[in-house]
């Protein structure tokens, strides 16, 4: 029987055994392959070399400030949500070098990098992580003025999607309207079905590139039966979200409470220690650091993340803006959630859970969105606190 | 550009109550050493020479905590020849490991470690020298990192602020990509309340970290302590988590001392 040339919007199958050609189409289009694997009792992103190094057999247990791997009873490759790694850690890296320079007999020379830069194929990607890759386009790419090592990188990149077919104990893709199925955004999305005896991957083709990448693999059309199992799984983890944000008119619920008491609660269990924001995969804020040897004859100019938890992140001349904790988690949240909208037209959360994670203390985003909206309107609330916003504390 | 034929400025390196360990660090610089020495006059080197020059001094680094009413004297000297003074390690910024005998009787100490206890003359506390004289900056850890010593020396003689983070330990472990030890091992770890600048070495080895760097810009002690209580950390851990090397730091010492109380 031919194969039949895969289109825009088809859905095929990929049975389990022939799952490694993707991964060696892939390589054959040239590109490197990061995925999920276990590392350190952690599914984490990494460069792969083969489909068997995917997390096969593993789960991840997420409640807020606890992370937990464990075995599944089946060999799901994809049966687990996500780990402390985002595509963030690829496209945007913790530290990059904008440029070099030397001193000359007048004056410095400039150097920039003008390696090739890879192409990543990311497989695995949720649906939230593959909206916060476009959450960061927007950032990085819309407006005037373009970042061109992001905007490179990204149009190398191909994403194959993995939707989810379970949620754990800090999701809530669903409220923001996220996951966990991805609609857009991938170049091909998979769903995994272990049925019976039965495993195998319902592909969807989400683009040319996508398409061209599955002509070099094994496929089949997809049966009736197989799709609406794969649609089964899905809806599954849409009924399990352990969390929920109540998004409804929450923009102008936080702008209006910036003095709610609830903002001292918080501060006084945050660490302030910016784990929050380091994970979060649509977080954007870096620093500028210049590097310069002894002799002041060489130089590199470095962006560095930075976090919105830090002093120095709202130093201007004189001090910082935020000198409290309560100042700064006020600024994450409201940003993330309310200014974000103003700014991108959108929230800047896509429900992964990450931030509820890997807070050392487990403070939940949602919970505390939650109570600034229940103490709404609660006037002995407001003002009650009326401490110099700039005080050390 | 740099005339050749300036004076270098001096630099000088003291030593308090300390292991050496700090400044064995700018020995450590190996390749760049050469480079330091070419740019400043090494006036006074415990570890690598015997020579001292003459002050006044551009720079002096300051290694150890006080401990005797000699040093406590001899640092004000230090001070009146030094223009600026830059503090380097636990010791000389929180009073290094051996602030611990500011919880304790000293003589018992030093009747039972010392054959003669009466030709030991020493104070019962160990200070900081930001207790004794005015200090231009303090640079953190046990021992400190040789590229912030090198970015010290290197701000001072670029006349600019050093590039040195006052943020917590948590920043460079996640940018290194480790896995939280807290979260996905339930390991107790200070790094949310620790200076970074170590580049979060510890929990990279599947440890907790210790707090080497001594507290960070704002640390939540008092958070942190209820979440290892929750863990499961008794108050006389607590106490001793908070009472290593920084030991005499503001924030650990009173959060030692709130957990000898329970
Ligand atoms: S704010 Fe939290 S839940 Fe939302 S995208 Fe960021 S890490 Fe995920
Ligand atoms: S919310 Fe949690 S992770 Fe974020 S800064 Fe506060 S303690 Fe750290
Ligand atoms: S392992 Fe320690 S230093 Fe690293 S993120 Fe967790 S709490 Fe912070």
């Amino acid at each position: 029987m031919e194969k039949p040339k895969p289109k825009l919007g088809d859905q095929m199958v990929i049975s389990r055994s022939k799952f490694g050609t993707l991964f060696t189409s892939l390589q054959k289009a040239g590109y490197s392959i990061i995925g999920p694997t276990v590392s350190n009792e952690a599914i984490v992103y990494q460069e792969l070399s083969s489909c068997e190094e995917l997390p096969q057999g593993w789960t991840d247990r997420r409640e807020p400030g606890t992370y937990r791997l464990e075995k599944r009873d089946d060999q799901a490759l994809f049966g687990f949500n996500v780990g402390p790694h985002s595509p963030k850690k690829y496209l945007f890296p913790p530290e990059h070098v904008f440029w070099t320079a030397q001193r000359k007999e007048s004056g410095y020379e400039v150097y920039e990098d003008k390696s090739e830069l890879p192409r990543y194929a990311f497989v695995g990607l949720r649906a939230c992580e593959v909206n916060a890759v476009l959450l960061q386009d927007k950032v990085f790419t819309s407006g005037e003025h373009v970042d061109q090592h992001y905007q490179k990188l990204r149009d190398a990149s191909l994403i194959v999607a993995a939707n989810c077919t379970q949620a754990d104990g800090t999701c809530f893709c669903v409220s923001m309207g996220t996951g966990p199925k991805a609609e857009k955004g991938f170049d091909l999305a998979l769903t995994e079905v272990l049925d019976g005896e039965q495993h195998y991957f319902v592909v969807e083709v989400g683009s040319k590139r996508g398409a061209a990448v599955l002509g070099g693999v094994s496929f089949r059309r997809a049966k009736p039966k197989e799709l609406k199992l794969a649609e089964e799984a899905c809806d599954r983890a849409a009924g399990q979200m352990g969390r929920t944000l109540e998004t409804d008119g929450l923009k102008d619920i936080l702008q209006s409470n910036p003095d709610s008491v609830h903002w001292d609660k918080v501060a006084k269990r945050c660490l302030s220690c910016g784990n929050c924001t380091m994970v979060c995969p649509t977080c954007f804020c870096t620093t500028v650091v210049d590097r310069t040897d002894l002799k002041g004859t060489s130089c590199e100019r470095i962006r560095r993340w930075d976090s919105c938890f830090t002093n120095e992140f709202s130093y201007i001349n004189g001090g910082s803006v935020r000198q409290s904790t309560k100042s700064r988690y006020r600024q994450w949240m409201m940003h993330k959630l309310a200014n974000w909208i103003d700014q991108f037209g959108t929230m800047g959360c896509v429900g992964c859970g990450r931030c509820i994670t890997w807070c050392p203390v487990g403070i939940d985003i949602t919970q505390e969105a939650a109570a600034i909206r229940e103490r709404e309107g609660d006037q002995a609330s407001i003002g009650k606190v009326k401490e110099d916003e700039h005080a050390v504390t | 550009m740099k005339n050749n034929i300036k004076r270098r400025p001096k630099l000088a390196v003291w030593k308090f109550a300390s292991c050496d360990g700090c400044q064995l660090s700018l020995l450590d610089c190996e390749d760049e050493l050469l480079s330091v020495a070419e740019e400043v006059e090494i006036a006074n080197f415990p570890e690598a020479s015997r020579a001292v020059a003459r002050g006044p001094y551009e720079l002096s680094l300051v290694e150890g905590s006080i401990t005797t009413s000699h040093d406590a004297e001899r640092i004000h000297k230090v001070r009146r020849a030094s223009k600026f003074l830059i503090t380097i390690g636990a010791c000389a910024t929180a009073g290094g490991i051996q602030a611990l005998r500011n919880f304790k009787d000293v003589n018992e100490f030093t009747s039972a470690v010392y054959a003669n206890p009466e030709y030991i003359e020493t104070l019962n506390n160990s200070t900081p020298i930001n207790n004794h004289v005015r200090v231009d900056f303090e640079l953190r850890g046990c021992p400190i990192n040789k590229y912030h010593l090198l970015e010290v020396v290197n701000a001072f003689l670029n006349r600019r602020k050093p590039n040195i983070p006052s943020y917590s330990v948590c920043m460079e472990c996640k940018m290194r990509g480790t896995t939280c030890v807290m979260v996905s091992k339930g390991i107790p770890c200070l790094g949310p309340v620790t200076n970074a600048g170590c580049g979060a070495i510890c929990p990279s080895y599947n440890r907790g970290c210790y707090s080497c760097f001594g507290p960070s810009e704002d640390p939540n002690t008092r958070a942190l302590s209820e979440k290892f209580k929750q863990m499961g950390v008794s108050s006389d851990d607590l106490v001793r988590m908070y009472r290593s090397f920084n030991t005499s730091a503001d924030v650990f010492m009173k959060e030692s001392m709130i957990h000898e109380q329970d």
